[in-house]
């Protein structure tokens, strides 16, 4: 028999982005479930919106498969006492048992069976802590102090296994065959099947697919632009947003009055992404357009009244933005320095007054021109605006804006423009090379003073994004070419940088990780010729003598350890021995000052001769003490570029 | 159908609350910045009894004057503030069924619920909630409570904050404050006007700092008085209200700087915290139960 299985958790509006990271757990929990369980059985779908996450799986069991298992008991020769309670252990009788021959001689055994139990047994008692232990940024409780917590509250629940409900229970919420639908368009208690839910749900209201409802978002904004030689400025995180925080999207357009493009685009989008989610429009040149895009959860808009209403509220954030830009422009930006001492930076660490003049040093010691000197003293006053205050994701931007409008020569004003920037790992850098310096000594200056007052990030913690603007730092320097020896670092920040490093070259950059290793063994503080080293060893590792001879620095590094040498001294040509020591020191000589490149083919057959014939340990202390100079030699004389020890080779791991 | 005035809305959301067990009481008579503020709210949501109320607050933000000259932003609005506790399983439905009896028709509108947690570190409260978005307008602030005065609390109030300014100018769909009608033939702004452009200038020009932080002192202090020496948790509530008044105008002077800042939040924050501890030791529940932020309010 084989059974279809669907489940409903109803609930208050969820958060759209805890969403998926919330189906992807259930689903996961659920299919081990049916696993661990014999329950066969595979999940087949996992869909969700705000108000339900739904899963149904297909082939389900009715019930475990009952189970024989031999059991083994006493020898034999314990006697009927010890073979009684064996079978009184396992609820037997003696006769039930049987003696076997084993190699260490004969044995009472039973043959247990164990009834399977049935399916909506085991997951009318497994459910309620299934989708309880899903893991939530944030929870609450609804029932009052000491109830179930989760991310909103639970209202309703369906569970059935074919056309039979599983029957549990969480805070007072009972399974049973009744969904809802949409809040303004469906019914509430709808009887559903199996067979019949997503059909049901539709009529109510309720696209249950996020692909579908995504599909329909799309597909009617094209609808809506259709032959008006407008687009939508593409923003898969909005789309994504307005999928999840919808049960059936409609998308409207709407327009402003063209006067409002006059405020920055800058400012207009964000009012229109951030504020009130929606899609900005562009003509076919990439000019904003007067108009919008928004997206109802619900099925249409008939009278224009919603769309009336978003255009209201745009309307009057637009005023809003408006006021705060005449109102921002009757102070200069250099005449708010003095206002960010009442701006707090960090609490432990002080004001941005004092963050600025950290800055501007910064940026002096980092050899910042007057240019960029002078962004660096402006490019926090935006803080103090009201613009700013309103819409913070604009801080930077905002500054660029008003300095530009304030008469800052191009250079100062691109580069506070710019200075929040990269702003993810995708984001760009600065677009300027003083953009660069401010953008680097701003991060760098919040990750020394919020390291020193030991505000390091602790495992997924990192309120004060320091994982970013490391990430910042290493992508300025590296792909913005900036020269930036690191003032002295803390131990602890030392190791998070070279993480970041690590994790930069690696990942992002997708470096092996045994080169980036191997490289930044050899010194990873100068983050361009720590790349320029690792695109070297790129591009030699394929050669055919690069990986033996790796595995010989390997080699060469052990004995030197397990022979404890650290010793520096000049190698004494007299003690060579004639044949492949000879041989190996001459062509060691013979290339000596030339590239690493050019090395490696004449040098590898030398080596592995010299390990194949030659006695490193030879009886001789001084003899011994020569080889080990020599190899010690060749091995820094190479390690200024990698330490090749580190690259893991076929002949090295095994 | 003509739009109902400002009172006539004020009106159908009182008539509503109270045919759902609210009691209708009246603004609370000490400034605050928001309806929580009202001892009704952070005084009742403690304890295990039941309670549901409903009233208009006055909300007084020193910062967000603007004379009377934007058209959205006022140094005080009013709130429609709704206590539910506990909060019924239904009260979302509860929540729609107002904005119908409002004039909403719901069927020609877009309403969405968007995360927005609520917290208020000087009141040691938090929840868990939504801002309701009415055709993209943020009408309400729905918070489920679960902590307040540094105590977890024992029944999970609904709190429900209408924006009536926000809500009266979409029902009249007019774009600024000052030209709703509050009451037939009568505009905000004739009610209103002069509040907003004297008591703006007053926060941010004519208060005085001296003066102000000597009754932030003097009023800290009987607080201070009240909590320790006698039971009359009540008043020494007020004093606390009108500390975190003080400081909001202290901060829309610009007299607060960043190293007072924490410091002065954290005085208001632990008179809050002892006002609520006191509030609850006065019923037998909490001698019989020890609160978990018994050592939190002590720090």
């Amino acid at each position: 028999m084989s059974l279809p299985f669907v489940l409903e958790v109803g609930t208050e509006e969820i958060p759209d982005w805890m969403i998926v990271p919330a189906m992807n757990q259930l689903q996961d929990m659920f299919q081990a479930l049916l696993d661990q369980n014999s329950l066969a059985g595979k999940v087949s779908s996992a869909d969700a919106t705000p108000r339900r996450l739904v899963l149904k799986a297909a082939g389900l069991i009715d019930r475990q498969p009952d189970t024989d298992e031999l059991v083994s008991g006493p020898p034999k020769s314990a006697g009927p006492g010890a073979a009684a309670g064996f079978a009184k252990k396992l609820g037997a009788t003696p006769d039930q048992l049987i003696v076997q021959t084993t190699a260490k001689g004969e044995y009472y055994f039973l043959h247990k069976r164990t009834q399977g139990q049935a399916t909506a047994a085991i997951l009318a008692r497994e459910l309620p802590n299934l989708i309880l232990k899903i893991q939530w940024p944030k929870t609450m409780y609804w029932n009052g102090k000491g109830s179930q917590r989760f991310i909103r509250p639970i209202r309703w629940l369906v569970a059935l296994l074919g056309e039979s409900v599983i029957p549990f229970e969480i805070g007072g919420v009972r399974s049973g065959n009744a969904t809802h639908g949409h809040r303004l368009l469906g019914k509430t208690s709808i009887l559903i099947t199996t067979a019949d839910f997503d059909e049901q749900l539709r009529t109510n209201g309720v696209i249950l697919q996020a692909e579908k409802r995504r599909d329909k978002i799309e597909t009617e904004i094209a609808g809506l632009l259709d032959g008006k030689n407008l687009r939508i400025k593409p923003d898969p995180d909005l789309l994504h947003t307005l999928t999840y925080i919808t049960e059936f999207p409609s998308p409207i357009l709407g327009s402003f009055d063209s006067q409002y493009l006059e405020l920055p685009s800058e400012v207009l989008i964000t009012v229109m992404r951030h504020h009130q989610k929606y899609f900005s429009v562009e003509d076919s040149q990439g000019n904003l357009a007067p108009h919008f895009i928004a997206v109802m959860n619900t099925n249409a808009d008939p009278e224009g009244l919603v769309r009336h209403g978003n255009e209201r509220v745009l309307r009057a954030r637009f005023n809003d933005a408006r006021f705060f830009w005449q109102q921002d422009q009757k102070k200069k930006l250099e005449d708010r320095l003095s206002d960010l001492k009442n701006v707090t930076f960090q609490a432990k660490v002080g004001s941005y007054y004092e963050k600025t003049q950290r800055v501007v040093d910064l940026v002096k010691l980092l050899g910042g021109d007057s240019n960029t000197q002078r962004a660096a003293l402006l490019c926090k006053t935006d803080l103090t605006t009201d613009m700013v205050k309103e819409f913070t994701d604009l801080q930077g931007v905002v500054g660029g804006l008003y300095a530009k409008a304030q008469g800052e020569p191009e250079p100062v004003w691109r580069a506070v423009y710019d200075h929040y920037k990269p702003l993810s790992m995708e984001g760009e850098i600065p677009s300027t090379a003083e953009g660069r310096v401010l953008s680097l000594a701003d991060k760098w200056d919040t990750l020394a003073s919020c390291f020193s007052v030991g505000l390091a990030p602790t495992g997924s913690k990192d309120p004060f994004a320091l994982r970013r603007a490391a990430q910042g730092v290493v992508r300025i320097v590296v792909e913005g070419k900036v020269k930036f020896d690191s003032p002295g670092m803390p131990p602890d920040l030392e190791e998070f940088m070279r993480d970041r490093v690590e994790y930069y070259f690696r990942d992002v950059r997708n470096f092996a990780y045994d080169e980036v290793r191997a490289c930044m063994a050899a010194g990873w503080r100068d983050l361009i010729d720590l790349e320029s080293r690792l695109k070297r060893v790129q591009a030699i590792r394929p050669t055919p003598d690069f990986e033996p001879i790796a595995a010989s620095f390997k080699r060469i590094k052990n004995i030197l350890k397990q022979a404890g040498f650290t010793e520096i001294s000049a190698v004494d040509e007299s003690l060579i021995e004639p044949g492949p020591e000879r041989r190996l020191y001459d062509e060691f000589q013979r290339t000596s000052g030339q590239s690493l490149e050019s090395r490696i083919t004449p040098l590898r057959p030398k080596i592995d001769l010299f390990f194949d014939k030659v006695l490193v340990n030879a009886p001789d202390p001084a003899v011994r003490k020569n080889r080990l100079t020599l190899l010690h030699r060749m091995l820094q004389e190479f390690s200024d570029i990698a330490d090749f020890s580190e690259i893991v080779t076929e002949r090295s791991s095994s | 159908m003509t739009a109902p005035t400002f009172q006539d809305t004020v009106f159908a959301l009182k008539k509503y609350w109270s045919d759902r067990g609210c009691i209708i009481q009246e603004p609370y008579d000490v400034e605050v910045g928001a309806g929580t503020m009202a001892p009704e709210t952070f005084l009742r949501v403690l304890g295990p009894d039941p309670y549901r109320v409903a009233y208009v607050q006055p909300s007084r933000r020193p910062a967000d004057g603007r004379y009377g000259e934007n058209p959205n932003r006022l140094y005080k609005h009013q709130q429609l503030q709704v206590i539910l506790k506990p909060s019924p399983a239904d009260v979302i439905d509860q929540y729609l069924g107002s904005l119908t009896a409002i004039g909403i028709d719901l069927s020609k509108h877009d309403i969405k619920f968007e995360e927005d947690n609520w917290e208020a570190p000087t009141l040691g409260a938090w929840g868990i909630g939504w801002q309701v978005m009415l055709d993209g307008l943020e009408i309400t602030q729905f918070t489920y409570f679960q902590q307040c005065g540094g105590f977890d609390l024992d029944l999970v109030p609904a709190e429900l904050t209408y924006g009536l300014e926000r809500i009266s100018a979409f029902l009249q769909n007019v774009d600024s404050v000052y030209d709703i009608e509050w009451a037939p033939g009568i505009k905000y702004s004739q009610v209103r006007f002069q509040d907003e452009r004297q008591f703006s200038k007053y926060n941010f020009e004519l208060a005085d700092i001296k003066m102000l932080w000597q009754l932030f002192d003097l009023h800290e202090k009987e607080c201070q008085r009240l909590l320790s020496t006698t039971d009359v948790v009540l008043a020494a509530y007020d004093q606390v209200l009108k500390c975190s008044h003080i400081f909001n105008l202290l901060d829309s002077r610009g007299a607060i700087s960043v190293t007072e800042r924490v410091g002065v939040i954290g005085r208001v924050r632990r008179l809050a915290l002892g006002v609520a501890k006191a509030w609850m030791a006065q019923t037998e529940y909490a001698q019989t139960n020890p609160p978990d932020a018994a050592q939190e309010v002590v720090a």
